[in-house]
């Protein structure tokens, strides 16, 4: 149980963060690709992701809960190490979370500015979320070095929030904002994939530790399936992309992609900082909470986990297929 | 700039949390409202009801969104501001955040999308039951996060290792004793500042002749549900202060302004509570009355400040928020009955009622703030009671992070409630008949338009 109980733990920290990429990625996505579409197509654009964002935003709130349930000293120093990129995220997400609504009941003449928050805001989001993502990496130590990883990955970040959002609209959309997307999305893959192979090369540079995790023998042959996985993604989703007009009967494939170049990404994330949760300074044993507090709350992650994800499929059934309206009754 | 971090980083807790907390007040209390108007359009498929519904759900969703933004700040704030209290009280507060996200909050965001765009794409009882669903998890996330609260108000069921808080009891933590109080104040809070917020702005439609047969109900249903709770809530008030003089009386103290020990205490009306002197200036006071309140006896002994020298909370913010929310409580009584005796009489409501109705549309929000006011300075210096002060926890981020941090965070919600009240109001200043069915996606230019 003490061995066990953090490890399990930071498990299901790291299930709730993947997810939350995946999810919140795509509605970010849809926000950044906002001021290129007109104005008809944006509420369209909105319109598909608007039962899903609040519920998307939700495993963010998880994914710190669980830091904050089983590793109360981690989350502490990581959210002090954090605070301004933390608090920038946290204006974004206000800020895009209210312009959605905010656009169409403020009355026509603000709507423009609404328009323009829930772009801002998702931006700002996107870059912050990469910011800390990148400081994490490098065990939150600054330095130049360091922060220029940092703005690397919140540089990438954004450009695979691009292309998730791309993806999802080219399941959503019908007619010109189906092409606008097919567009979008073959501008954003290149970027992506060559910040993830910046990214690839920078961290073993930045961190000798997770250089030295993976460079040795025989992990290697192990770690291998990942970034051929990812290889193999891209180029699906290049090939899927570049013949689109031909292939409409799968518009699956190029979220489908992203999403598994998110979770080779999280796996290979997993394994360089494992058992760490502050990197180089306190593993998750030395961060846990008390055996008895872990138990407690266990029961409730086995009982609601499960139902948790079994209503979300309910509720992306419920609205599967491409939006063309969406009403208050 | 050299002002004490520690000073701004509470600022900047508090501020974050006021704006938080008006929209849970109503959201609360909205959706058990909105699930009675979908109700009452499916038993009696009377369409006023269903014009009621479609107008309020916009206003819910929107006030939903605000309270998820500024929620989730919420969950950040505690580790961007009180590392120590994590540190030391995560085995209590984590386990019970955890099970409001769990159990509340993934209900909620999930239903709410059925609830407000799925009425086409899931049968009528299916939506029902995700319009139920999301009633019960924002009822469900109060349950959870005050637990915590009160908790840290009344501590219960825990030992100290080595400065950390360990669990001896979940039941003892989660009922500790000034649980069930808080619930209950709290929940009915919310149903007041919905009472009176639908109720309101129904009376400002009607005065400015825009109302229709819906809004009449909806005035109506809002004056009943007030005038049925504003009396529950001042008795669960009553109950509340009697539970508070127990465990925490130097908080009591401070609500009442009273400095020395005494029997047969006077209750303060008015005063100006002077640190300096310790006593209070211009005082205006009803003899022996709060003895009886506190303790039911004319001559009951109540504890002064000065019996806790150093360690009691700053006294006037305490004296005049309290005062401010039994003003609000007393002044919702008031009003409710006056409208009630009207409108269950059958008679028009007139023009002096409707605009009475109107300025108490907002009241609630700032008898919840008082409230909260009382309840959380009225607990200084502890962050928890008696055990852990604030000092001992915080973040040590240089003042000028936090002020600049704090003028951001200032900034966008003073954008943010005008945006808000503005919408509502934008809303609201449309006739009757333009309430169909609104749109997100394409309808949404005739909803604008129209
Ligand atoms: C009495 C009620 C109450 C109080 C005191 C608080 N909240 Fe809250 N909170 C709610 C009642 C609520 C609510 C009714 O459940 C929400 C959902 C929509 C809304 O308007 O408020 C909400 C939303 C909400 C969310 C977004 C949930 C989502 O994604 O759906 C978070 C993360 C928090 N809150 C966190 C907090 C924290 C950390 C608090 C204290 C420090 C806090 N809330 C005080
Ligand atoms: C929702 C309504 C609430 C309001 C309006 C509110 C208001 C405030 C205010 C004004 C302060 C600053 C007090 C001071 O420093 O003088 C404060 C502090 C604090 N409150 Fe609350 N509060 C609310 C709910 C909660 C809840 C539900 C929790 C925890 C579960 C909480 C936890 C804290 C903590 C940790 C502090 C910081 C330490 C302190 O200054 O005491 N508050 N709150
Ligand atoms: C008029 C009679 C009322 C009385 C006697 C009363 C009494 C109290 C007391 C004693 C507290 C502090 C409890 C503590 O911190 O230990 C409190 C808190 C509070 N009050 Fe009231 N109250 C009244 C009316 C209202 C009204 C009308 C509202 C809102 C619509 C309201 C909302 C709140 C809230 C939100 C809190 C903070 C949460 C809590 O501690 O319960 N109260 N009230």
């Amino acid at each position: 149980m003490e061995y066990w109980l953090p490890v399990i733990y930071v498990a299901a920290m790291g299930l709730a963060l993947l997810i939350y990429v995946v999810l919140d990625g795509y509605d970010l996505g849809v926000g950044m690709l906002l001021p290129f579409a007109d104005e008809s197509e944006k509420d369209l654009m909105i319109a598909s992701i608007g039962p899903f964002w609040d519920a998307n935003e939700t495993w963010i709130v998880l994914g710190v809960g669980v830091l904050l349930i089983a590793f109360p000293a981690a989350h502490g120093v990581v959210l002090t190490a954090l605070y301004l990129p933390v608090t920038i995220m946290l204006f974004g997400l206000i800020l895009r979370g209210v312009a959605f609504d905010l656009r169409v009941k403020a009355g026509d003449h603000r709507r423009t500015l609404w328009n323009r928050a829930f772009f801002g805001g998702s931006l700002v989001a996107a870059l912050a979320q990469g910011w800390m993502l990148g400081s994490y990496v490098t065990g939150l130590q600054g330095g130049t070095l360091g922060l220029l990883f940092s703005a690397l990955i919140a540089l990438t970040l954004p450009a695979l929030y691009l292309l998730l959002g791309s993806s999802w609209l080219l399941m959503k959309a019908e007619g010109e904002l189906l092409e606008k997307a097919t567009r979008w999305a073959r501008l954003s893959l290149l970027p992506m994939g060559l910040g993830l192979l910046l990214v690839s090369i920078a961290t073993p540079l930045v961190s000798e530790r997770i250089a030295d995790k993976w460079f040795s023998l025989p992990n290697l042959f192990y770690l291998v399936p990942i970034p051929l996985v990812c290889a193999l993604a891209f180029v699906i989703m290049a090939y899927h992309l570049a013949r689109i007009g031909r292939l409409r009967a799968l518009p699956w494939v190029p979220f489908a992609a992203c999403v598994a170049i998110c979770v080779m990404a999280s796996l290979g994330l997993a394994y360089s900082v494992f058992p760490d949760i502050v990197i180089g300074r306190m593993t998750i044993w030395e961060a846990s909470a008390s055996v008895a507090s872990l138990q407690f709350t266990l029961v409730g992650v086995v009982i609601t986990l499960p139902l948790i994800l079994f209503y979300t499929v309910y509720v992306y059934r419920v609205f599967h297929g491409r939006v063309t309206e969406l009403t208050y009754h | 700039m050299d002002i004490d971090p520690v000073v701004l980083a509470r600022i900047q807790f508090a501020a974050n949390i006021s704006f938080h907390i008006l929209f849970p007040a109503i959201s609360i209390g909205l959706a058990w409202v909105l699930l009675y108007f979908r109700w009452q359009f499916t038993r009696t498929a009377n369409r006023d009801w269903e014009h009621a519904y479609i107008f309020w759900v916009k206003v819910f969703a929107l006030t939903f969104a605000m309270g998820v933004v500024s929620g989730i700040t919420m969950s950040f704030q505690f580790g961007t501001n009180w590392p120590g209290f994590m540190e030391r009280a995560g085995n209590i507060a984590g386990p019970l955040l955890g099970y409001e996200v769990l159990t509340a909050f993934f209900l909620e965001a999930s239903f709410l999308g059925i609830m407000l765009f799925g009425k086409d794409r899931v049968s009528n009882r299916m939506h029902l039951l995700a319009s139920f669903l999301v009633a019960f998890g924002t009822t469900l996330s109060a349950f959870w996060i005050l637990s915590l609260n009160s908790w840290m108000q009344t501590p219960a069921g825990y030992r100290i290792e080595d400065g950390v808080f360990m669990v001896e009891s979940w039941w003892a933590v989660i009922f500790n004793p000034s649980f069930p109080y808080r619930l209950v104040h709290m929940l009915l809070a919310s149903l007041l500042t919905t009472a009176f917020l639908i109720a309101g702005l129904s009376a400002l439609r009607m005065l400015r002749g825009l109302g229709g047969p819906g809004t009449r109900k909806v005035l109506k249903t809002g004056v009943l549900l007030a005038a049925v709770v504003a009396p529950l809530q001042i008795l669960s008030g009553d109950l509340h202060g009697l539970n508070t003089l127990a465990h925490q009386p130097a908080k009591v103290a401070a609500m009442e302004a009273i400095w020395d020990t005494e029997a047969g205490a006077p209750f303060t009306l008015v005063a100006l509570p002077d640190e300096a002197s310790r006593s209070n200036r211009l005082a205006v006071e009803i003899p022996y009355a709060a003895s009886l309140i506190l303790t039911h006896r004319v001559d009951g002994e109540v504890q002064g400040l000065n019996d806790f020298a150093g360690q009691h909370p700053p006294v006037a913010p305490v004296f005049w928020a309290f005062r401010v929310m039994l003003g609000i409580g007393m002044a919702m009584l008031v009003s409710a009955w006056w409208a009630a005796a009207v409108l269950l009489r059958r008679r028009e409501p007139g023009r002096p009622l409707l605009r009475v109705l109107s300025l108490m549309t907002f009241s609630g929000w700032l008898a919840v703030l008082a409230g909260w006011y009382v309840t959380e300075i009225g607990r200084q210096p502890w962050i928890v009671e008696g055990l852990l002060t604030v000092q001992d926890v915080a973040a040590d981020h240089s003042s000028a992070t936090l002020s600049g941090t704090l003028f951001g965070y200032v900034m966008l919600y003073v954008l943010l409630l005008a945006a808000y009240i503005g919408a509502v109001r934008n809303l609201s200043s449309k006739p009757a008949e333009s309430q169909r069915t609104i749109a997100v996606g394409e309808l949404a230019a005739v909803a604008g338009g129209a």
